[in-house]
């Protein structure tokens, strides 16, 4: 019998180039005759730019060139808005959808939107240079009102960024299932709350970076640049340089992590400047730059209303709520429809309506990251079941349990579409077991007990539960080419684009159980459009559930071609032959037979081929994988943490995660991408903040001012799994990349809610930053002094029985 | 700007140069020198991925002129391992606990601890903590990074027991003259 890899421990393949210092990123590449790049940025939030005058910056030492977008007209398309004109029909039908077309430029022309937004871009002989020529050019604006609350930005009087969309409105859609308005009314209890989650910065360790080099004789451009997109990039530069997509070529070599997506201005200016001079021009972000303009997300204000029983049951539940999108739109309602498909999570409610708008305000456009409008949603969520429980008085954890859909009710419909328009029913799955589970592993009667201990003594600790469901594996296909080579070792191909997550091991691992050879056997490659036709890109956990899928697909053809050649070869019956050790051979003979080389020989074209009369030379095999929905991943966590009153600040004591990805390709990557997504909830919930003053100007530029978790924030983390196989591919995968971010914000929440319970202090907002849980514990403790007692602090509002 | 010659040992070799004034070690060692091992995530000092040891101490190469290195002895990751050999105890656990996703804040790290286990060959969890507090990483959690520094610190001090004194930690090619 051939080895299993699949759901093995292996050691990652890519680790020893990674460890060595043998990576290639994007700023590792070299090519002659390199043009370094530096971008001209606004500096107002909001403005006319009334003079730009890059005269002095063209006569610098070492200047190539300097081009506004004056130099772009004509030349250059604006962003095709893809998120917007290509929302499923489906979901269309179902939802009703107002999405503006608001298309941004690559260069801004007479107006400004956002501290950050490109504006001119100089090209030099090195990096120094072209920043030499940066503080050469001379910009004047006259400052328009900048708006940076959503809220506001919806007023009519409000200053509007795009005068041609008239408002500041950027997407609307509202969908209900179930009576929600009778249930409201008919609930015994109703509570109103707002939640808001700021806005934080993706953050990936590796800055942006785009290298392009034209080649005129042939008229074709390659394009190396961090994203894990390469075919919508490819598509994007096609339309927007005028170019065969055949005749561009995008390469993403390793990449420094991405945790979101995004085609930015330099992703298409870079490569227009290598066709312009002729020349290869590089372009690397600093971090000033990442933190001011690269993949802004969350800031989101979530208002719920809930109805719900004596015993905590939630009968009802309306959302409306916010997405500040920042200046511009380009993902349209990707990440405000996700909050609104998530926002139930693991519980049964099924009177639920929503109305979600994005909004545009003088920041940033905010991207899809980790989590992607679900770590809100879910805060929102499981904030709204603490108050609930402690309106009641009852147990927060035993509130949810009865909130939990039970199995036995799986595959549960939840009344409403996803994104691609296919209506929402969740994969198997055991949610209470799930959360028994999780308690089990947290040792949850024992931490009771330390609390009530630490409680006698003065401290304030507190445990906190939250849940959530994640559909990953996002279509609409991806697709994989497995070959074997001459020598009998295979190549897997595949769309999508690892950037950190061990794909080159995992997806060998899914090739190597059908073809019977070692993972060593098996070069995964990824990122580079000349090598596939079609790709998507890695991002919503979906690559080991597509591209695995596909691989897989793409590997069992390919081994159906190798039995019934080995079988011609070997004259017996395909069913009597194995694969194993890199050999066919007759079941129970091993070592026997002939070799993956042997049969590859045999497949080659020509008067050696033993291929019958029309077969396909090769012995290769491509599948695309169309996944007839999302799967349903799902998680729960449990942390304790200790909070110190007199400074804000949270300790995170011990956290646990219990999470059901379906079939695991390697548990401990799978356990990685738990503790990486764990750390940036973290992040979220305590730490990360993109912080703008009233006028617009970004106060959190560098990593003195944007906190990222560290080894002191991020406790151990204890990863359990249930498994329930999705029956949406034929491997069971579920996707489990963005999972681990989505909980801890609500997670940490409830924990510091229960620590701080006597105090009722108000934690709607987050993150829960030292300096801001302090002004809500000196709030909580003021109003209690000035009511004498304990009365609650969140403004709440109450509906009568 | 007038280029100034920079004379330096890394990794075990003597090696030339030229940078002018401004240029940071990093930048040198990555564009003048070709060691792209070093990366760049901050420039300003706090996330780490830089982290290099320059006469046995470690230093953030983008905080540094490439002239301060004048003369000095330097070691990158790509000092680690033989190109062909195996990889160093460090390097080897961190692959064995998954202590690494995308890479690019290992070379940082790595270095870092190299310091860290020649200063102390046996530090418990929180030390190790306290003392990789200055790196950054968004992939992993930390978590397996910590178990792997306490496995190479199992492994070195296993194959330091028997062996030579003194170099337990070092990279390839401190060991003697001409490197
Ligand atoms: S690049 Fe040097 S510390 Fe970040
Ligand atoms: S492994 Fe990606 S930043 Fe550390």
């Amino acid at each position: 019998m051939a080895e299993r890899w699949v759901g093995r421990r292996l050691r990652r393949k890519e680790d020893r180039r990674l460890l060595t210092g043998a990576g290639t990123y994007v700023a590792d590449l070299r090519l002659p005759g390199l043009l370094h790049a530096a971008v001209v940025r606004s500096e107002v939030a909001h403005g006319l730019v009334t003079h730009l005058d890059v005269a002095a910056a063209r006569e610098a030492d070492g200047v190539v060139a300097v081009l506004t977008a004056a130099d772009l007209e004509g030349r250059v398309g604006r962003f095709p808005e893809g998120a917007r004109t290509e929302i499923s029909p489906a979901l269309v039908e179902k939802v009703p959808l107002e999405v503006p077309s608001c298309p941004m430029p690559v260069l801004a022309t007479d107006r400004v939107h956002w501290v950050g937004q490109p504006l001119a871009v100089v090209v030099a002989a090195d990096r120094y240079r072209a920043e030499d020529g940066l503080e050469l050019v001379e910009v004047d604006y006259e400052p328009l009102p900048a708006v940076l609350d959503p809220e506001t930005a919806l007023d009519p009087a409000a200053p509007v960024l795009h005068p041609e969309l008239g408002g500041n409105l950027a997407a609307r859609f509202a969908f209900s299932t179930g009576d929600v308005d009778a249930a409201l009314a008919a609930a015994p209890f109703r509570l109103r709350q707002r939640f808001a989650m700021g806005r934080q910065a993706a953050n990936a360790m590796e800055t942006r970076g785009v290298v392009a080099s034209w080649d005129p004789g042939r008229e074709e451009l390659t394009v190396w640049g961090t994203n894990a997109r390469p075919h919508l990039l490819r598509a994007y530069l096609a339309a927007m340089l005028a170019l065969p997509a055949e005749r561009v070529r995008f390469i993403a070599p390793d990449m420094g992590g991405s945790f979101g997506t995004g085609v930015y201005s330099e992703d298409v200016l870079v490569p227009f400047l290598a066709m312009h001079l002729r020349r290869p021009v590089r372009w690397l972000e600093d971090r000033r730059e990442n933190l001011t303009t690269t993949r802004h997300a969350r800031d989101q204000v979530h208002d719920l209303e809930a109805g719900y029983d004596a015993d905590g049951r939630i009968l009802a539940l309306r959302d409306r709520f916010l997405v500040d999108s920042g200046a511009y739109n380009p993902y349209a309602i990707t990440v405000s429809y996700n909050a609104a498909a998530h926002l139930r999570g693991q519980y049964r409610i099924d009177a639920y309506a929503f109305e979600g708008r994005n909004v545009l305000t003088n920041k940033a456009p905010v991207a899809p990251v980790r989590g992607a409008g679900r770590p809100e949603a879910v805060f929102a969520m499981d904030g709204m079941v603490d108050l609930i429980a402690a309106e009641r008085g009852l147990d927060a954890v035993e509130v949810r349990r009865r909130n939990l859909i039970p199995p036995e009710a799986m595959p549960y419909p939840m009344g409403m579409p996803y994104r691609d328009g296919v209506d929402v029913v969740y994969d198997q799955a055991d949610f209470p077991g799930q959360l028994a589970s999780a308690l089990e592993l947290f040792g949850y009667d024992t931490q009771r007990a330390r609390q009530a201990a630490w409680r006698a003594e003065g401290r304030r600790m507190g445990i906190g539960v939250s849940s959530y469901v994640e559909g990953s594996g996002y279509g609409p296909h991806e697709g994989a080419v497995v070959r074997v080579d001459p020598t009998g070792h295979v190549l897997v191909v595949t769309g999508a684009k690892p950037h950190g997550q061990g794909l080159e091991t995992t997806l060998a691992q899914v090739c190597a159980d059908q073809l019977g050879v070692h993972p060593d056997q098996v070069t995964v490659r990824a990122g580079d459009t000349a090598l596939i036709a079609y790709g998507i890109g890695t991002f919503a956990s979906r690559s080991a559930v597509t591209a695995g899928t596909a691989v897989g697909l793409a590997a069992q053809a390919v081994r159906d071609k190798i039995l019934n050649l080995a079988a011609g070869l070997l004259e017996v019956d395909p069913a009597d032959l194995e694969l194993a050790d890199g050999r066919v051979s007759a079941r129970g003979a091993p070592g026997t037979g002939v070799t993956l080389a042997e049969v590859a020989a045999a497949c080659a074209p020509g008067p050696r081929s033993r291929l019958p009369e029309g077969a396909e030379p090769g012995l290769e095999a491509q599948r695309y994988f169309v996944p007839p929905t999302v799967t349903f991943a799902s998680g729960t966590h449990v942390v304790a943490v200790e909070v110190d009153e007199d400074t804000g600040f949270v300790r995170l004591l011990r956290y646990v995660t219990v999470d059901d990805c379906g079939q695991m390709l390697n548990p401990t990557v799978v356990e990685g991408q738990v503790h990486g997504g764990v750390a940036h909830g973290i992040g979220n919930g305590l730490l990360e903040e993109v912080v703008y003053d009233d006028g617009g100007q970004l106060l959190t530029g560098s990593y003195m001012d944007y906190l990222v978790p560290t080894t002191a924030e991020v406790p151990p983390i204890q990863v359990g799994h249930q498994t329930f196989l999705s029956d949406r591919n034929p491997f069971g995968i579920k996707g489990v990349g963005e999972g681990g971010a989505v909980s801890p914000p609500a997670a940490i929440a409830s924990a510091v809610a229960d620590a701080l319970a006597p105090l009722q202090v108000d934690l709607s907002e987050l993150p829960l930053h030292p300096e801001r849980l302090f002004r809500r514990i000196q709030e909580a403790k003021a109003r209690q002094r000035g009511s004498g007692g304990l009365k609650p602090g969140p403004p709440v509002e109450r509906g009568s029985t | 700007m007038a280029r100034r010659e920079i004379e330096l040992r890394v990794n075990g070799r003597s090696l030339r140069g030229s940078a002018e004034p401004r240029t940071t070690l990093a930048d040198f060692l990555r564009d003048e020198l070709g060691l792209t091992g070093t990366h760049l995530g901050c420039e300003h000092g706090v996330c780490g991925a830089c982290t290099i040891l320059l006469d046995g101490r470690s230093v953030r190469s983008c905080l540094l002129f490439a002239l301060q290195a004048q003369g000095s002895e330097l070691r990158t990751v790509e000092g680690l391992a033989d190109p062909d050999g195996p990889l160093h105890p460090i390097q080897e656990a961190f692959s064995e606990h998954h202590g690494l996703q995308c890479g690019f804040c290992t070379p940082g790290f790595l270095m870092s601890v190299c310091e860290l286990l020649a200063d102390d060959p046996d530090p418990g969890e929180q030390e190790i903590r306290a003392y990789l507090s200055g790196n950054l990483c968004r992939c992993t959690g930390y978590q397996n990074i910590v178990a792997a520094v306490q496995a190479a610190a199992g492994k070195l001090r296993e194959a330091g027991a028997g062996g030579p004194g003194g170099s337990r930690v070092a990279p390839r090619g401190t060991g003697g003259p001409g490197g």
